[in-house]
């Protein structure tokens, strides 16, 4: 792919190396603090900068309000991390999204993840007015404009063009379940070269959705990341699979959670969310992994460990620009 | 938005056939005359109430004056609470209903399923729609489709083709 970031910030993020070296790539995700302090932030990319390759932080998901996806990245590559933008339609319009994501170029960032949302009604503020004014696909769309063509959506030229490394999201535990490749292979022509799924929690479906996508030869145009977490108890996975839009979560899986004492039950979510990672390894057109772990950052490195996917590269904070590893 | 013609909606949107043609047959109708329907001129205040009244009960239009209904599989997607021109999202109920209203069929699940059964415009569904001219909404579908560039094609080309051409406001509003 053509490839122009005139930025200061051009050169391949160390994300897209990874996953172009046929590395298996782990990615974990940031929840951004409700604070000002940015020690909120580093106190979690320091549990998670050295077992993952890339940090993910999240656009006010759930439509609950945090710092923002672009504080927080401008904040993790300042300290040398290497994060993953989120950026979903629902708070801003394509004037804001554009104008975020050249600032969020000038500030080092490179992975850039598009979503469209969850809706307002799903956060803590659901007379908020949601925008939707772009898609996840035409975000792409934009992003991509900004970096191929060196151009707004209106057409007005750049002075210097970003070097994003493009993501996109899928979820093969939603209906339509059949169309799912389908709509994928939309989001890889508008751009998308990484894929994060949500949480896999239901492997056959998960690898009905990959032989489709294997058919259409999409693995080899994007690299997926499937996502995983783990689940703290039977109580917890209840809770998600109601609450949070787009969760599917099997009966058995809660009930093997229930068939533990209670006090062991975030134990068992944690060997099954380690059992999860090593069957998805296993399945042609998986790239590597995606932990969530939603307010259980510190278990994400005893997963990762115990899934057999360290070392990974130490990522030392302060200095290491990706630029200089080019 | 509910209406009295829900049940000519479902028939007509699970025969989408019938929709496929009388859409070809509607705009070759309307060729001809094209030199009269002008964007904003006092032909459009009729076309937009034919509109409403047609397009209305029939797939519960928005009205948002850049009618895809043959690249949706003739499934209004502005009835997506996210608007979504490229659905489903990721939200979508195991049932097949959508996350933000209860109980709704999601507009997607159902274009693609029609999709399927639409001979001509069926495979529209993949390409990619560019997002929404917010200054179109309020205007008429069919005169902007007959005068301005089509909505569809590809992005984000389009989208630049699009913005160069649509230097004007719509005065149809309403």
């Amino acid at each position: 792919m053509e490839r122009r970031g005139t930025g200061t910030t051009n050169g391949r993020s160390r994300l897209e190396r990874v996953l172009r070296s046929g590395r298996f790539a782990v990615t974990a995700e940031l929840n951004p603090p409700d604070s000002a302090d940015p020690q909120a932030v580093y106190d979690r990319a320091l549990v998670l900068a050295s077992v993952c390759d890339a940090i993910n932080a999240t656009d006010a998901s759930g439509a609950n309000v945090h710092m923002s996806s672009v504080g927080v990245c401008a904040l993790l590559t300042r300290a040398g991390y290497e994060p993953v933008l989120q950026v979903s339609c629902r708070d801003r319009n394509r004037i804001a999204i554009q104008g975020d994501l050249l600032g969020a170029a000038a500030m080092g960032v490179r992975n850039v993840l598009c979503l469209t949302g969850d809706g307002v009604q799903a956060g803590d503020q659901p007379e908020a007015k949601p925008v939707f004014d772009l898609d996840s696909v035409t975000l792409l769309g934009a992003a991509r404009t900004l970096r191929d063509h060196g151009r707004f959506l209106s057409g007005r030229a750049l002075e210097a063009t970003p070097a994003f490394f493009l993501g996109a999201v899928e979820n093969p535990f939603a209906p339509p379940f059949e169309e799912r490749a389908r709509r994928l292979a939309k989001k890889v022509e508008a751009g998308a070269e990484f894929i994060q799924t949500q949480f896999c929690f239901d492997l056959p479906r998960l690898e009905a959705f990959l032989r489709r996508v294997r058919d259409l030869g999409l693995h080899e145009k994007a690299a997926i990341l499937v996502g995983v977490g783990p689940l703290r108890s039977a109580k917890a996975a209840e809770w998600m699979r109601s609450h949070v839009p787009g969760v599917a979560i099997p009966d058995e899986i809660i009930r093997r959670l229930r068939g533990v004492p209670s006090e062991r039950e975030g134990e068992e979510g944690k060997r099954l969310c380690i059992e999860i990672i090593q069957q998805v390894r296993q399945i042609e057109g998986v790239r590597g992994v995606h932990v969530m772990a939603y307010r259980q950052e510190e278990l994400v490195a005893e997963i990762i460990e115990a899934a057999g996917l360290l070392p990974r590269r130490v990522s030392s904070a302060v200095g290491l620009t990706s630029g200089a590893e080019a | 938005m509910v209406n009295s013609g829900v049940l000519s909606m479902s028939f007509l949107q699970n025969h989408p056939r019938v929709l496929e043609f009388a859409y070809q047959a509607t705009l070759r109708g309307l060729m001809p005359f094209r030199r009269w329907l002008r964007p904003g001129g006092s032909v459009e205040r009729i076309f937009v109430v034919a509109e409403r009244v047609s397009k209305g009960p029939l797939f519960d239009c928005r009205m948002c004056g850049q009618c895809v209904l043959h690249s949706t599989g003739m499934t209004c997607p502005m009835t997506c609470p996210k608007e979504l021109r490229n659905g489903p999202c990721g939200g979508v109920r195991l049932d097949g209903t959508c996350e933000i209203i209860p109980g709704m069929p999601c507009p997607w699940v159902l274009a693609w399923q029609r999709a399927e059964h639409m001979p001509r415009h069926g495979v529209a569904i993949e390409s990619i729609l560019p997002p929404l001219d917010r200054r179109r909404v309020g205007t008429s579908a069919w005169i902007n489709d007959l005068s301005l560039p089509p909505v569809t094609g590809t992005f984000p080309s389009a989208g630049l083709a699009d913005a160069q051409a649509m230097d004007r406001t719509p005065s149809g509003r309403g």
